[in-house]
């Protein structure tokens, strides 16, 4: 079976000589939920335009679906539905048009693409606006609109540079039942990026982590998760302390909001942590994860490569 | 993509451009047939009987034909040079640049949005003129054949000009230099036998005198230049433009990074 998408030794060097990949591999699995993650400049969008035809590529192959985009462009093309990062439709066409008329550059007959133009807006919450100039949209119904726009066609791989920058967090929660029940039910392959690591966590199977231009990890989450050898509590207490107390075997400091901040490795067990609080007479009234998993992880990987 | 498929992304183009110039008719149809009546009452009614014959035809008469085509040319460049530079401008060419469409299907279908709209306004020009002289056409086929061809022709020059172009001000710079002067000075207005031997082979240098000769020939019969000559030089101009606008696209000038 073909992977959805093969990126093997892909370089670029923008006209300007700026060198924004530096051979990057990856691999995406017919199916997967697949996150692209970096800080802003990392070359995310660069190696995700390349895929999808608006960027040229130095050097290195891509294909999709086993079509090579050198080669087999046309057929690379048609497997593709691509959310790029900035708005890029005419602002002052009506809603239901652009959409259609995406429809009909792949070759979809009027009728069957006014169906599908429905499907979608309906599906994305955008039916109500179909009649109106996309200008007037908000941001993110902007953002809505290109999904509905790249999805139209029903691609195999479906490509989302930052799909929920802008939008709310209601919203973005139903964006992300949408984008689960298309990869399980219609099982399109995802790929997206985001600076929501959370947005990663709760809906990718597998991540690659790229900063200036390489990719420094590219594993099942699962995995790259169990790398996250140490996590911080915050632990709200009942009464004020003056000081962080000793507690055997655990890091902890009391932060500006006076909860106590405990670092706990992968192999202690958070028991020994209380019956520690315990002896000390010290009673938690809640406690939570400090940052997600995965930021923790990020951040860490990112800051020790410079 | 098969040949249903291309049909489809071809009309797709073509009746969206279509419709961006009919949605906009106050900017794109109104103004030449203002602009064109403009001339017809003041060059034609106002100053035309003081002029007397030209090529032995009532200067109104003469200059309708060089009138109509003017309109063709400016409106078949101005249609592509602003859609194909409104679609660079707004990135939404990123929306034919991700499908399958291939690149010649992109071209043609812009230059039949151009085509389409220079046509109509020449049409529009043409039944205005009917309001100021009664026009006995000489050779309804070469009449069609030299507006189709120039339609298409100029429609390609406005595809390049929106190819190089990086800002708005890049867009009207073609027309404003070069295609108005040029029109003016294409015997629109004049017979070049009246121009002295110097000028008059000067004038053989510019293309749109052979269009709007050929044009003319084909309404009134009078021309100043060999007609198979023009057809030849248009059809030259044409393919040359043509392939020289497909290999931009295909490199992605000032599209693709
Ligand atoms: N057209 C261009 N010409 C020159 N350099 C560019 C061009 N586009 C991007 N770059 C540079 O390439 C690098 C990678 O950019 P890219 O847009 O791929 O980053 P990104 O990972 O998507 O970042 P963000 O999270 O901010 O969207 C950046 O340093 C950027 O300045
Ligand atoms: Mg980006």
């Amino acid at each position: 079976m073909n992977h959805a998408l093969t990126i093997t030794n892909l370089t670029k060097v923008y006209d300007n000589e700026f060198e924004a990949l530096k051979g990057i591999s990856l691999v995406v699995k017919q199916g997967d939920f697949f996150a692209l993650l970096g800080p802003n400049g990392a070359g995310k969008s660069t190696t995700l335009g390349i895929v999808s035809s608006l960027v040229n590529k130095t050097s290195g192959t891509v294909k999709v679906f086993g079509y090579d985009i050198e080669t087999d462009l046309v057929k690379a093309k048609t497997q593709l539905g691509v959310v790029p990062q900035e708005f890029n439709f005419n602002q002052f066409e009506k809603v239901f048009d652009i959409v259609v008329t995406q429809a009909g550059y792949y070759g979809i007959p009027a009728v069957e693409a006014k169906i599908s133009a429905e499907k979608y807006l309906k599906k994305l919450g955008l039916w109500d606006k179909r009649d109106e100039p996309a200008r007037l949209l908000s941001g993110g119904m902007k953002r809505r609109l290109m999904i509905a726009r790249a999805l139209v066609h029903e691609p195999n791989l479906l490509i989302l540079d930052e799909p929920t920058a802008g939008v709310d967090i209601e919203l973005r929660r139903s964006m992300w039942d949408f984008m689960r029940e298309l990869n399980e039910q219609q099982g399109t392959t995802i790929i997206l990026t985001t600076h929501y690591l959370e947005e990663a966590e709760a809906l990718c199977r597998n991540i690659a982590i790229i900063d200036q231009g390489r990719i420094l990890a590219n594993t099942s989450k699962k995995e790259l998760l169990q790398k996250v050898s140490a996590e911080t509590f915050v632990l709200d207490l009942d009464k004020p302390i003056n000081s962080a107390p000793e507690l055997e075997g655990f890091e902890c400091r009391l932060n500006k909001d006076g909860c106590l901040e405990v670092g706990v490795a992968q192999e202690q067990d958070i028991n020994t942590l209380f019956t520690e609080l315990n002896k000390q007479s010290i009673n938690v009234m809640s406690m939570r994860a400090s940052s997600s998993r995965l930021e923790e992880l990020f951040i860490r990987m990112v800051e020790g490569e410079e | 993509m098969g040949f249903n498929k291309t049909l489809i992304a071809f009309q797709t183009i073509v009746v969206k451009e279509i419709r961006r110039f009919m949605r906009i008719w106050v900017q794109t149809l109104l103004p030449p047939a203002i602009t064109m009546t403009l001339y017809f009452v003041i060059f034609g009614n106002l100053i035309g009987p003081r002029i007397g014959e030209m090529n032995g035809h009532k200067y109104m008469d003469f200059i309708v034909p060089g009138l109509i085509m003017m309109s063709v040319i400016t409106n078949s460049y101005a249609n592509v040079v602003s859609s194909f530079f409104g679609m660079k401008f707004q990135r939404s060419i990123e929306e034919l640049i991700v499908s399958p469409v291939p690149n010649w299907v992109i071209l043609t279908g812009y230059v039949t949005g151009g085509v389409v709209r220079g046509l109509l306004v020449g049409l529009i020009v043409t039944l205005l003129s009917l309001g100021f002289t009664d026009l006995q056409v000489h050779s309804p086929l070469v009449m069609v054949s030299v507006a189709l061809l120039t339609a298409i022709l100029f429609s390609l020059g406005g595809f390049i000009n929106a190819m190089f172009a990086t800002k708005f001000d890049d867009i009207s710079i073609v027309p404003s230099f070069i295609l108005t002067p040029l029109t003016y000075l294409g015997g629109v207005f004049y017979s070049i036998s009246l121009l002295p031997d110097f000028w008059q082979a000067v004038s053989l240098a510019n293309p749109i005198l052979y269009i709007v000769n050929a044009f003319r020939f084909g309404i009134l019969g009078v021309t100043d230049i060999d007609v198979g000559v023009a057809f030849l030089m248009i059809i030259g101009f044409t393919v040359v433009l043509f392939c020289l606008s497909l290999h931009l696209l295909n490199k992605g000038k000032g599209i693709r990074s």
